[in-house]
């Protein structure tokens, strides 16, 4: 799976907790979770529990903590999958 | 002390077995059209009672009140008050506020109630994975779907409520009491609008204890539409129902400011507890207790008991529906003949428990707005102890362009009562005047 897969697969598991769906069509990787997409702080919880299930990886918290934007998260998986 | 002001009903919301909505589901009661269906579900589960009353159609439904994200945290008895809440706040001319809108309505509140709660989601979500180690994996929303009060939470982000959002509980009285309860609150000057109502979700589990206690009607597995019985001498227990009912009450001040349409006004109400004395108990009322609940909203209402043409009653299909109708007889002090139309919603219903009473002020309500009494089926064969009121017990829906006042109330496990009194809404005052619509 190569990086724009992760990308795209990221961006899909965050589609259902986006508040504003229009912001999903300027997405990049700089684009910040919480402030751009503004998803609900509480369901980080989730989103991690889907990307540890359609990726096949463990996330620990403090990984989680340290992610942003879309591109931290895409950066996490692709690290763990080398 | 300043007068206490007039509370009115602005906006109506139902999400009924036998129909969503205020057109479908007046026409569900007219018709005496039974929301009651058999659920493989229940008869996979063993149950004795295979029979319940589901709202249908409400995966559809929901996803053009709820969005994906609101969704996933919701359990039934939430997407069900949801639902409702929506509906009365929208047919009371109110603007939803949009999440992002900088305040919220700090004059709107709710208090929407449920019996049971979000059991199913622990039972099939929190316990399992709990007890296999895996509570890491139980995700961000298992508390808001639990926690006794969130069905009103939810509703209150979905309005974006400022005033009391709370979430009362006792058992089958406790929709009637958060109407109560939210009149009160109005009339004391602390809100001018106030969602009140109850929701229940459905789930074999939130039903299981009640087939245990073999308080179920077991016996009309293949034939659902007859399976609730109130009234009738062949009545072996009652139905389990589920669905929501809001009512949206407002001060008549903030009404007619608005220019709101008035539905009704709620005169008074009372709400009690038999103490589990006097022949009382968890699960039976005490009729003294029933008795005073009853006189007390009607004092409280400031009218006289022969001024109530209908009693929408608690009425469930156990052995105590003659033991209600002898309280309301005992408390009206009225003769057979001059007694009120009396009816049984929960025939067509089932009992939806903590939902119970909001649905059933909705159809009083709307019985008083459209001028008819909905007929109570499957009590042909009467019970004999109610035989000497036969005639006030109509079968089939009649139309009844003078009906005024009706009395509803709600009695539960716990021996608590809830009664509140609806009348036609007359602008001049409670005392005298034309009535206006």
């Amino acid at each position: 799976m190569n990086e724009q897969e992760v990308f795209d697969k990221v961006v899909n598991i965050l589609k259902p907790f986006v508040r504003d769906q229009s912001a999903l069509l300027q997405v990049t990787k700089e684009t910040s979770i919480l402030k751009d997409l503004k998803v609900n702080s509480a369901r980080l919880v989730d989103i991690v529990l889907e990307i540890e299930d359609a990726f096949d990886v463990q996330v620990s918290d403090e990984e989680a903590d340290r992610v942003r934007t879309v591109g931290d998260a895409v950066a996490l998986i692709v690290d763990r999958k080398k | 002390m300043e007068a206490e002001r007039r509370v009115v009903v602005t906006g109506l919301g139902v999400l009924a077995p036998n129909g969503h909505g205020l057109a479908a589901f007046s026409d569900a009661l007219r018709a005496g059209k039974s929301g009651i269906r058999f659920h493989q579900h229940l008869a996979d589960a063993k149950f004795a009672c295979q029979v319940g009353g589901i709202p249908e159609g409400v995966e559809e439904l929901q996803n053009r009140y709820l969005t994906d994200e609101e969704l996933r945290a919701m359990n039934p008895n939430m997407i069900y008050a949801a639902i409702a809440a929506i509906d009365a706040w929208k047919d009371a001319g109110l603007e939803r506020l949009t999440h992002d809108s900088v305040a919220p309505d700090w004059d709107s509140g709710a208090i929407l109630g449920t019996g049971i709660g979000g059991i199913d989601t622990i039972a099939e979500k929190l316990a399992p994975k709990t007890n296999e180690g895996k509570v890491s994996r139980l995700g961000s929303t298992m508390v808001e779907q639990i926690m006794s009060s969130g069905n009103s939470a939810r509703v209150a982000g979905l309005l974006g409520l400022g005033n009391q959002v709370s979430t009362n509980s006792s058992a089958c009285t406790t929709g009637t009491e958060a109407v109560v309860m939210a009149a009160e609150r109005i009339r004391r000057g602390f809100a001018e609008r106030m969602l009140a109502g109850g929701s229940e979700g459905h789930s074999k589990y939130i039903w299981a204890g009640f087939d245990a206690m073999k308080v179920l009607n077991r016996t009309r597995n293949e034939t659902p539409a007859e399976a609730s019985r109130p009234m009738s001498a062949s009545a072996a227990g009652f139905i389990p129902g589920s669905g929501a009912g809001a009512l949206l009450l407002e001060s008549l001040e903030s009404a007619q400011r608005r220019g709101a349409r008035i539905y009704a006004e709620v005169l008074g109400g009372y709400v009690n507890c038999g103490g589990h004395r006097m022949g009382g108990s968890m699960t039976a009322p005490n009729p003294t207790g029933v008795q005073r609940c009853i006189r007390g909203a009607i004092a409280r209402a400031g009218i006289r008991p022969d001024e109530i043409d209908l009693i929408n009653g608690h009425l469930t299909a156990t052995f105590a529906d003659p033991h209600e109708i002898g309280s309301w007889a005992a408390a009206l002090e009225l003769s057979p003949e001059r007694f009120p139309f009396v009816q049984a919603t929960k025939s067509l219903l089932g009992h939806a428990l903590g939902a119970a009473g909001g649905i059933e002020c909705v159809a009083s309500v709307l019985q008083l707005d459209q001028g008819f009494v909905h007929g109570s089926i499957n009590c042909e064969d009467l019970h004999p102890a109610l035989a000497p009121y036969a005639a006030r017990i109509p079968h089939r829906s009649l139309d009844l362009p003078s009906l005024r006042v009706i009395a509803k109330a709600s009695f539960g496990f716990g021996d608590v009562n809830g009664c509140v009194i609806f009348r036609k809404f007359v602008s001049e005052g409670p005392a005298n005047g034309q009535v206006d619509r």
